[in-house]
């Protein structure tokens, strides 16, 4: 019988392509940072220097960068709190019919452009704009303003998770904890949050990283807000290496990010 | 069993001595769509304190909505349900004194063994080392004092039904609903189970409320039965009631090996009209002209199936007259019944006694519902 082979071959392309287009990316920019600019013609001259992560740690930086995880972290936590109870209106409550609805209006707004959803945000914000008209004021363009429209970008990416965690959690588990005694508020607390916590990690991942890296939504509605990666934006051209060193910062960001959403175990599923 | 069982045949009344454990008063449940689905069309039923009390019926006959609705879990249409002489009808679950043994057990996955246990305890607000002692006594209880730190996947089938039966039991309920709690093991745990469950209640000393497909599982286990039948309640008795004076032809039919003879057929066989039943096991085969005694009635007819089972051969009788039964024979009695073939010629005896009048319709409750079907 002719022995078969294990098919490596059929690998060999996804690999090159993971090897040279991301890793290889990740190993310029980290290279990258090492390297400094000619002053007068803004070249990269590669001669070693860590002056662009010493740059980092200015009050400036560190200004940016902490203003950077607080959009995010508020980003995350609001998802969070509009997430759960829709994924839950969706998966428990919900007819089967308006279930089906509410996936499609879920799943909709990601097929619309970025820009046009990001542009529609700017307008509605403006003054005299649909949030002035309707809620009789607005944020005006700044913190609040990426703050909201981050959480309207990103939301589909947690109520998708939260979602599925809903229908995976058992009807009769809930039945059993009320039948225990559990009120209900004890039966959320208890039962329901400790089963979708790996699906609001996981949502959680997605909220958290489009936020750290977002730059374009942040200069429509941000007004002069500079966040990390506003700051990538502008470097780039002047000081391609400085612009590398806040990529790196932005990537260990998410390196420990990740690292304690996997303690949750919440990515052995994924 | 308790003789007050046996002795006693209205439909509704507790075997068991004191207070109504459960009582169940026009209970009716209907599901959303056009037209309504009847789960339950009105069920009266009184259980007695300590009562082991089965709910017995083939799938979609209504006795699981009626376990749920004693739980809480679903609102009736209408009608009450009342527990210890209280009604529960609008509480939610956390506020009825029951606890449920779900079919498919419904452990939480997050938590070890012990913290299921102790779970109804914590959120009764139970002091940490009380809830300890019940939690490890509960375990004991079912014999699984050493598996308190495993997580419910670790555990077997069975295993994982007798973390059920404690976590339920633990809470100390004056009534236990188990939801065909055996209906996922194999065939010999399940007979375990089965005594184990019968030793546990008659130790704790509460009602066991149980429904169950298994009619084998419902007249070793109960000390009184409610058949279920699309939503009515045939016939309420103690399983020698059910057996032996089956309330119409779907008890007959449903509780053991359904063995009827129907007008002319009876007629021919048994000198009288109506529908009959008779027990495979009242049933004697012998070669035509054997003698007897003379107190037996026979009726002659050809083997059609000739089914050995280890302790017992299954006979398939065609008879003459019309009709088919069906006779049971333990092995080793009878030289004959080793020889008798598909196609020998055979009569069947039996004692007039024997011979059940099986009504054709539902004469067991008086729920005005029961009109409307038999009319149908």
């Amino acid at each position: 019988m002719r022995q078969r082979r294990t098919p490596f071959g059929l690998l060999a392309a996804p690999m090159a392509w993971l090897v040279v287009a991301y890793l290889g990316a990740l190993v310029a920019i980290f290279a990258t940072a090492f390297f400094t600019t000619d002053p007068f013609t803004n070249k990269v001259v590669t001669t070693f220097t860590t002056e662009n992560f010493s740059g980092l740690f200015t009050s400036t930086y560190l200004r940016i960068i902490g203003r950077t995880l607080l959009i995010a972290a508020l980003v995350t936590i609001l998802c969070m709190v509009i997430a759960v109870p829709f994924a839950y209106f969706m998966a428990r409550v919900a007819p089967r019919r308006l279930r089906g609805v509410l996936v499609a209006a879920v799943l909709v707004p990601l097929w619309a452009s970025y820009l046009v959803k990001a542009y529609a945000w700017r307008a509605m914000l403006q003054p005299e704009g649909v949030l002035d008209s309707v809620f009789g004021g607005t944020p005006g363009y700044g913190t609040v303003a990426v703050v909201l429209t981050l959480t309207y970008l990103w939301l589909p990416y947690m109520i998708l998770p939260v979602y599925s965690g809903f229908e995976r959690l058992p009807e009769a588990h809930l039945e059993a904890s009320a039948d225990l005694g559990g009120s209900t508020a004890t039966t959320f607390r208890r039962i329901v949050l400790p089963s979708l916590t790996p699906a609001i990690v996981a949502g959680s991942v997605f909220t958290f990283s489009l936020s750290l890296g977002d730059y374009i939504a942040v200069q429509i509605v941000g007004g002069k807000l500079q966040v990390l990666g506003t700051a990538v934006r502008q470097n780039i051209v002047l000081d391609l290496p400085f612009a590398a060193a806040l990529g790196t910062a932005s990537v260990v960001i998410m390196v420990v990010y990740l690292t304690l959403a996997g303690r949750t175990g919440a990515l052995d599923n994924l | 069993m308790s003789s007050s069982a046996t002795t006693d045949s209205r439909p509704g009344t507790p075997a068991a001595s004191g207070a109504a454990a459960i009582r169940l008063r026009g209970l009716r449940k209907e599901f959303p769509g056009r037209p309504p689905v009847v789960a339950v069309a009105g069920a009266d039923l009184t259980i007695g304190s300590g009562e082991f009390f089965s709910m017995l019926g083939p799938s979609g006959s209504g006795k699981t909505t009626v376990l749920r609705m004693i739980a809480g879990f679903e609102q009736p249409t209408s009608g009450t349900v009342e527990l210890a002489g209280e009604d529960v009808t609008g509480r939610p679950p956390y506020a009825r004194d029951v606890n449920t043994v779900f079919q498919d057990y419904a452990l939480f996955p997050h938590m070890s063994v012990q913290e299921n246990v102790e779970y109804g305890l914590m959120v009764k607000k139970v002091g940490r080392a009380e809830r300890r002692r019940r939690a490890a006594e509960a375990l004991e209880q079912v014999r699984l004092g050493d598996k308190g730190d495993r997580r419910p996947t670790q555990l077997s089938g069975g295993q994982r039904q007798r973390v059920a039966l404690a976590r339920a039991l633990v809470n100390r309920p004056s009534v236990l609903l188990l939801d065909e709690p055996l209906g996922a093991l194999d065939l010999k745990l399940r007979e375990q189970m089965q005594v184990e469950l019968k030793e546990i209640q008659r130790e704790v000393g509460i009602t066991f409320l149980f429904v169950t497909h298994d009619q084998d599982e419902a007249l070793t286990l109960s000390d009184r039965i409610a058949v279920f039948n699309e939503g009515r309640i045939e016939q309420v008795g103690s399983a020698r009631e059910i057996y032996e004076q089956p309330a119409n032809v779907f008890v007959a039919g449903f509780v053991g090996t359904s063995n009827l003879l129907r007008g002319e057929e009876a007629e021919r066989a048994t000198g009288r009209r109506g529908t009959y039943g008779i027990r495979p096991e009242k049933l004697t085969v012998v070669r035509p002209g054997t003698r007897r005694s003379g107190s037996e009635i026979s009726a002659a007819g050809t083997v059609a199936e000739v089914v050995y089972a280890g302790p017992v051969t299954r006979f398939v009788v065609d008879l003459d007259g019309g009709g088919r039964l069906i006779a049971l024979e333990e092995n080793g009695h009878s030289a004959t019944h080793d020889e008798l073939r598909r196609g020998d010629p055979v009569e069947l005896l039996w004692h007039s006694e024997h011979l059940i009048e099986v009504p054709e319709e539902n004469s067991t409750t008086d729920d005005p519902s029961t009109a409307q079907r038999s009319s149908s």
